[in-house]
């Protein structure tokens, strides 16, 4: 499978980066490179494979459903590019 | 008194319980040293005044005689830890200025065993690459160069900085991070010791995640012992991470010099590829008659699946790290570009904020994800996945105790050398099968190549089997001798 420049466009949308027609040009022709070296794939047999879920066979291990954590909003913020009273600050979204 | 910085950690401790020198003058040293190798550009942070309050700390309980496993022992930490009010970046402009609130386990273990922290090392950005020409901060260089050669070459990546920095005697040992053989790869090309421990047996806590059910956490180091006594500190059962597994961590060291008479070591035919160094052919078989020589019995084995390892790596890698790098908003940490809404904005930062081969594989990894394709691609590469966990399993089965390989199919190259992606991940064709598997793989400086450059040897253990590898690679170092590059940068 290949893409075209406009496939790239909208994976580039999906993936919520910017890109100008000539970065989308010159990405198709990387990606598809990368997507021609995968296609090797093609030639393994996996009917009746299950896929690997985990690199070690464990049962995933769960804890007591309680709060462990919090009362940290000045940590959870204190990186943020824009923040107000323990507030994440974004653009405007609503009118 | 000889330099301090050319003692290994084992040495180091033993000096320090001798009182020959303090933490405080180890650490000093290291400092001094990494002062002088700007030109190598292995370190993107440095913590002077951090490392000696550690110093202090380790000399006190020296003198209390309450010295921990590791303590006053100077070492440098990937990027890709966290660390606590010090800056964590991945090397990544998006992660521009991001000071944690937190400490990854891994490093918390190492400073509660007395470690002291030098700084931050420098890598590929976000861990994505082979040459550590990805790193937003600017490549590293390879404390090695050709035999009467002045030309600059890459360390391997994405550890690139952590084994420079050991390769340079600019740290005891650095911690560093393994997806496809992001420590076992420059580990090889600098000449140092580096081990990925089995998924699981290092905690993934406040280590920024690439491809979270590959990346594992280990050390690179300048001998077996060195690493094994890092890796028993790094390793650990964490609550905090559901895959982290509940089992004990075994005495590593102990391990070393058990003779190794009786155990069977696989060789895999499909490890013999095409256009493969004929020096790399030459150093494998000194490796298999100096295993040979001690009393193992070397047994051809087939690893069927091996070819389709790297084409399913690069669908199963980039699907995860499209999800693991959508936390890269602008809004939470680190750089954030205005844009004229919230989607303008998201776009914009990403698209400054990433580096070109980030951005690759967080588009291969967005479109192999997309409506209509997830069957294709990542349900398939799982499978195939499965298959090359069974080649495996049947060699273990068969009575394997470790597979002997080499690390890498060439030797380091320059700079700018290789400028296509597909061409760039053929580098980790030997190491990128142990991490599909979730197998522990650790990568033995094993002899130069004819240009007097470091190759490695790779052994690959059984799930939790990192005491063989340890046990088998001394056997490996003490064969082929240590190996350091002359001092040019200094």
């Amino acid at each position: 499978m290949s893409v075209d420049t406009a496939t790239v466009k909208r994976v580039a949308r999906l993936a919520r980066i910017a890109v100008t027609y000539a970065e989308a040009e010159k990405m198709k022709g990387e990606l598809n490179a990368i997507l021609g070296f995968v296609e090797q794939l093609d030639k393994v047999d996996v009917s009746g494979v299950e896929p690997m879920t985990s690199a070690v066979e464990t049962t995933m291990r769960k804890r007591v459903d309680e709060v462990t954590d919090g009362d940290r909003a000045e940590d959870v913020v204190a990186n943020a590019p824009m923040s107000e009273d323990n507030f994440f600050m974004v653009p405007k979204m609503v009118e | 008194m000889t330099d301090l910085t050319d003692l290994t950690i084992a040495e180091a401790r033993e000096g320090l319980e001798k009182k020959d020198f303090s933490a405080m003058e180890l650490t000093d040293a290291y400092l001094s040293v990494i002062d002088g190798a700007s030109a190598l550009n292995a370190y993107v942070t440095t913590v002077p005044e951090k490392a000696r309050e550690m110093a202090a700390v380790s000399d006190k309980k020296l003198a209390a005689g309450e010295g921990g496993d590791l303590e006053g022992i100077p070492l440098g930490i990937k990027d890709l830890f966290g660390t606590e009010g010090v800056y964590t970046q991945a090397c990544s402009h998006i992660l521009d200025g991001f000071k944690p609130r937190y400490e990854s386990t891994v490093t918390a273990n190492l400073w509660a065993d007395g470690a002291v922290m030098l700084g931050k090392l420098n890598m590929d950005e976000f861990a994505m690459g082979s040459s550590n020409e990805t790193s937003y901060y600017g490549p590293v260089l390879n404390p090695w160069r050709a035999n009467g050669s002045d030309a600059a070459l890459v360390p391997g990546g994405s550890s690139g900085g952590s084994a420079a920095a050991v390769a340079a005697h600019l740290c005891a040992g650095a911690t560093a991070t393994d997806t496809g053989g992001s420590i076992r790869q420059p580990a090889a090309l600098t000449g140092t010791v580096g081990i990925k421990p089995t998924y699981g047996r290092c905690s993934r806590w406040g280590v920024v995640a690439f491809a979270s059910s590959l990346d594992q956490a280990g050390p690179i180091a300048r001998t077996v012992k060195d690493a094994a006594m890092m890796l028993k500190s790094m390793a650990s059962v964490d609550l905090k991470d559901t895959t982290s597994v509940d089992r004990p961590v075994p005495d590593y060291a102990a391990a070393i010099g058990r003779p190794v008479k009786g155990l069977k070591i696989g060789i895999p035919k499909e490890y013999r590829v095409d256009g493969m160094a004929l020096e790399i052919e030459t150093l494998w078989q000194q490796g298999i008659d100096w295993l040979k020589a001690e009393g193992a019995e070397i047994v051809d084995i087939s690893l069927p699946h091996t070819h389709y390892a790297l084409p399913a790596y690069y669908i199963v890698a980039p699907a995860e790290a499209s999800s693991n790098l959508a936390r890269y908003d602008g809004v939470r940490f680190g750089l954030c570009v205005p844009g004229d809404d919230i989607i303008d904005m998201y776009e914009k930062t990403r698209a400054v904020g990433f580096g070109a081969e980030v951005k690759r594989r967080v588009m291969i990894g967005t479109y192999v994800l997309s409506a209509g394709y997830y069957d294709a691609y990542y349900l398939k590469a799982q499978k195939v996945r499965t298959l090359i966990r069974c080649d495996f399993d049947l060699a273990f089965e068969a009575g394997v105790d470790a597979i002997l390989t080499p690390t890498t199919p060439d030797a380091a190259f320059e700079p700018g050398a290789i400028t296509d992606p597909v061409s760039m991940y053929l580098n980790d064709i030997f190491t990128v099968t142990v991490n599909m598997a979730g197998l522990p793989g650790i990568s033995i400086p094993a002899g130069l190549d004819g240009k007097g450059l470091p190759l490695g040897l790779q052994l690959i253990g059984k799930p939790f089997g990192e005491e063989t590898l340890f046990q088998v690679g001394q056997v490996i170092e003490n064969a082929a001798g240590g190996f350091q590059p002359e001092k040019w940068w200094a």
